[in-house]
């Protein structure tokens, strides 16, 4: 894999730490007690579990190890992850499923 | 049962984060072996680890470089898969906003997905807490994460360039990520926001700049919310 461009890894790296430091700092430190509209609580409150599924979705179809063509085994891993975190709830199991299924697949496919 | 102790608070917080070091250690193992890959001096690495401390938004960074996407589009998709410390940080303030402010500014940097998680519980669960009990739970809780994960982070960057290309470990992000999506998913909303923000990005895989994932994570946050709205209006409980 190519190298980074430094000056571009560090504008993002300094970027990143400030900006994330800014979001915690936000209300704990300068906000206070004042109260936030209900509108925009309700929309950060789906941040992470919209933009989270946004990045994978082309990760799983069009994953960058096969050059981008649709892989049985890392969906059907993809759909193991799923399954059993919506029947478990709990996140190690459903990574060794996923990672199970994924193993499993290369291995009989011969991947 | 007694009040407990005010060092005793910093203790249960570590020992009530001790199931978090099964995610936080695999997790920075991961980020490691990957920034590697992507071609980050160990140094850089750290750096990077140690001054945002975002697992999530580290790694959307990195494949968001890869594609070569520009700076700027990079910064506000990272910055926005953080959006809910914003949240988190706001959730906490009736809780810790009257501590004195360097004691808030600590506090600030070590706000994570575990430490915001066992600490509103325990505030919820026990009102009579003064504050300096709050915050020793709350720096407690971060007592073992913080230096798992650096130190995971540390030693998957040192192994990361060897492992081989069988082990298929690009698929690791994918897995691991969709399995944290999983136990998030409580609601209608919020599984109607997943929803849409995975197929809003596969459609708009194609928006130039990678400016896609903004645009589905927007979407997607805008279905959560309305579907909110919306079981709210007909009286149910979310």
């Amino acid at each position: 894999m190519n190298t980074p461009d430094p000056i571009q890894l560090w504008i993002i790296i300094i970027g990143m730490a400030l900006g994330s430091y800014a979001l915690r700092f936000l209300f704990i430190g300068l906000v206070g007690g004042r109260q936030l509209p209900a509108w925009f609580l309700r929309h950060l409150r789906y941040t992470a579990v919209a933009m989270l599924p946004a990045l994978v979705a082309p990760l799983v179809i069009w994953p960058a190890a096969t050059g981008g063509q649709p892989d049985i085994a890392r969906m059907s891993a993809a759909i193991a992850t799923i399954t059993v975190g919506l029947l478990t709830r709990n996140v190690l199991a459903s990574i060794t499923a996923g990672a199970a299924v994924l193993y499993g697949l290369l291995f009989l496919l011969g991947g | 049962m007694g009040r407990t102790t005010k060092k005793s608070y910093l203790l249960s917080g570590m020992l009530d984060s001790t199931p978090f070091v099964l995610i936080a250690g695999p997790f920075g193992i991961l980020f490691g072996v990957f920034a590697t890959e992507a071609g980050l001096q160990l140094y850089e690495t750290m750096v990077f680890t140690v001054s945002v401390f975002a697992g999530a938004s580290q790694f959307t960074a990195l494949t968001l470089m890869q594609d070569h996407t520009p700076t700027l589009i990079i910064l506000i998709s990272a910055l926005a898969v953080n959006l809910r410390v914003a949240m988190y940080s706001a959730s906490l303030t009736p809780y810790l906003g009257d501590a004195p402010l360097w004691q808030r500014v600590l506090a600030a940097y070590v706000l994570v997905d575990q430490s915001y998680a066992l600490s509103i519980a325990k505030f919820e669960n026990e009102p009579a807490m003064t504050i300096s009990e709050r915050l020793r739970y709350y720096f407690g809780t971060n007592m073992l994460i913080a230096p798992v994960w650096v130190g995971a982070t540390l030693s998957g960057a040192v192994v990361g360039s060897r492992i081989p290309e069988s082990w298929a470990i690009d698929f690791a992000l994918p897995i691991t990520f969709l399995a944290m999506i999983a136990p998030m998913l409580r609601t209608p909303a919020h599984v109607m926001a997943a929803l849409v923000g995975s197929v809003m990005s596969l459609l708009a895989a194609g928006v130039a700049y990678n400016l896609g994932l903004i645009i589905a994570g927007i979407a997607g946050m805008m279905a959560g919310a309305q579907v909110e709205l919306m079981l709210e209006r007909r009286g149910m409980k979310i």
